[in-house]
């Protein structure tokens, strides 16, 4: 690792200000995708700034129809929350039992993984991402592999997501690190279905041609006969495009079945 | 001053333990190197193998991916600090009775994950347990033994007889 320097801020104040006078400042939450890139040099802060500690940032909060849920909370914590199962069970299956004790919703947005499970919740609730400085909606949160609208020193505080009729996400998990080589989460909510994919292209994507064929049936049947072009998706040593393509379909069904 | 040492405060097998430690140590060289307790394992060193793991106020986490000023007034737990004198823990105990370790490397990690998880899980259920062993590799004894020795463990928590 480079060398860096680095800060516990004690309140969201002083962790806003943090970064002056350093040239790459960064924010540290988990360290599960940020302490592997700096041992490989991929990222080479001059400071770290612990934002995990900040009370605003581990807040749990129930609002009338939705559930609000600080950058700081670990994947552990949510997997255990009763309010949304689905967002539960996602929770739960991302990496392995360290990894969720360690990693955070915040740290696993702003990464922006282009397998990230978290982002296929946020895409498929349409919950809001709230920043130092404004609200995010999540259609126009994430912009591609690795990027995402938050801007140089934009802290996210908190997540707000509409909790839905029903929901679920079904994945196919890459045995050995737990990302999902395709994963699909399918929302049914008072206004509208919301079908959103993660592991298969740049970043997380909706399926409008699914959403409108869920709208006018909510059953895994309604899916039949739709497909998925493979041109824009992910091809790697662990699926080809055409097999993710295959995958969207399969896990979307199983998605709205599973759905409760 | 970038890079420069900076105390650390932290508590280690419930020892309070005070160091100037640079911010680039990860939690597992501070363990391993400045302490001297090598019975946290270093696999891999990029999270894969789980060798490493340690308790963070009570949660199984990989060294490795840790730095150590992460721990600053958190509660570690390692290895060394897991029987009382020599009275084995009881996870230790149902690894020893199932033959679950063979050349030993993986097993201060299998045990750290394995008191978390006895500590989680309401039923001895296979796949749960396996699910929550998901981040330790053991290249020699194989699964079965590790798998029914945590099960021994979370029945033994229960009061029921393994
Ligand atoms: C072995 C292993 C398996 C994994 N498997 C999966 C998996 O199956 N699915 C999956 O989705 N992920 C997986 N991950 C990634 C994991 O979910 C990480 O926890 C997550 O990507 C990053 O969260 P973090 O809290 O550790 O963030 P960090 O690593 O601390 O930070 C990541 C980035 O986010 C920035 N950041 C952090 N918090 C904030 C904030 N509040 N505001 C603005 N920027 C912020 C940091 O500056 C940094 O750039 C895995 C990781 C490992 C090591
Ligand atoms: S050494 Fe830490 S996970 Fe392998
Ligand atoms: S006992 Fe040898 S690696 Fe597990």
């Amino acid at each position: 690792m480079m060398p860096f320097d680095f800060r516990r801020p004690a309140s969201l104040a002083e962790a806003l200000m943090a970064g002056e006078g350093a040239a790459e400042p960064r924010y540290l939450a988990g360290g599960q995708s940020l302490v592997a890139a700096l041992k490989l040099r991929l990222a080479q802060p001059d400071r770290l700034i612990d934002i995990t500690r900040l009370p605003e940032l581990r807040q749990i909060r129930r609002e009338p129809g939705r559930l609000v849920i600080g950058a700081a909370v670990t994947h552990a914590e949510m997997a255990g929350l009763s309010d949304c199962a689905a967002l539960a069970d996602l929770s739960g299956s991302i990496g392995d039992l360290q990894v969720r004790n360690m990693g955070t919703l915040g740290g696993a947005l702003a990464h922006a993984d282009p397998a990230s499970d978290h982002a296929a919740a946020v895409l498929g609730l349409g919950a809001e991402i709230h920043t130092d400085r404004r609200v995010i909606t999540a259609d126009d949160f994430f912009l591609g592999m690795f990027e995402t609208a938050l801007e140089p020193g934009e802290l996210v505080i908190e997540i707000a997501y509409p909790l839905p009729l029903q929901a679920a996400y079904a994945k196919v998990r890459n045995p050995a690190s737990g990302y999902p080589v395709v994963g699909v989460f399918v929302a049914r909510t008072r206004e509208c279905i919301r079908v959103a994919v993660t592991g298969a292209g740049d970043c997380a994507f909706r399926l409008s041609a699914f959403e409108a064929a869920l709208a006018r049936d909510f059953s895994a049947a309604a899916l039949a006969g739709l497909v998925v072009s493979p041109d824009a998706l992910n091809r790697d040593l662990h699926a080809s495009a055409e097999y993710r393509a295959h995958l969207v379909g399969v896990l979307a069904a199983r998605a709205v079945e599973a759905a409760r | 001053m970038e890079g420069g040492e900076m105390r650390l405060t932290l508590t280690v097998n419930g020892k309070p333990i005070t160091a100037e430690v640079a911010p680039t140590t990860l939690l597992s060289a501070f363990l391993r190197e400045t302490l001297g307790l090598t019975g946290t394992h270093q696999g891999c060193d990029t999270g894969q193998c789980g060798a490493c793991t340690v308790h963070l106020d009570g949660r199984a986490v990989k060294s490795c991916l840790v730095l150590a000023h992460q721990a600053e007034g958190r509660d570690v737990l390692t290895i060394e600090g897991v029987a009382a004198g020599e009275t084995l823990h009881p996870v230790q105990v149902a690894f020893r009775d199932r033959h679950a370790l063979q050349c030993g490397f993986c097993t201060p990690g299998m045990v750290m994950t394995a008191l978390d998880l006895a500590d989680r899980l309401e039923t001895a259920d296979e796949d749960a347990i396996r699910h929550g062993l998901d981040g330790n590799l053991c290249r020699c004894t194989g699964y079965g033994p590790i798998v029914a020795a945590v099960a021994d463990a979370v029945r033994g928590r229960k009061g029921e007889r393994p």
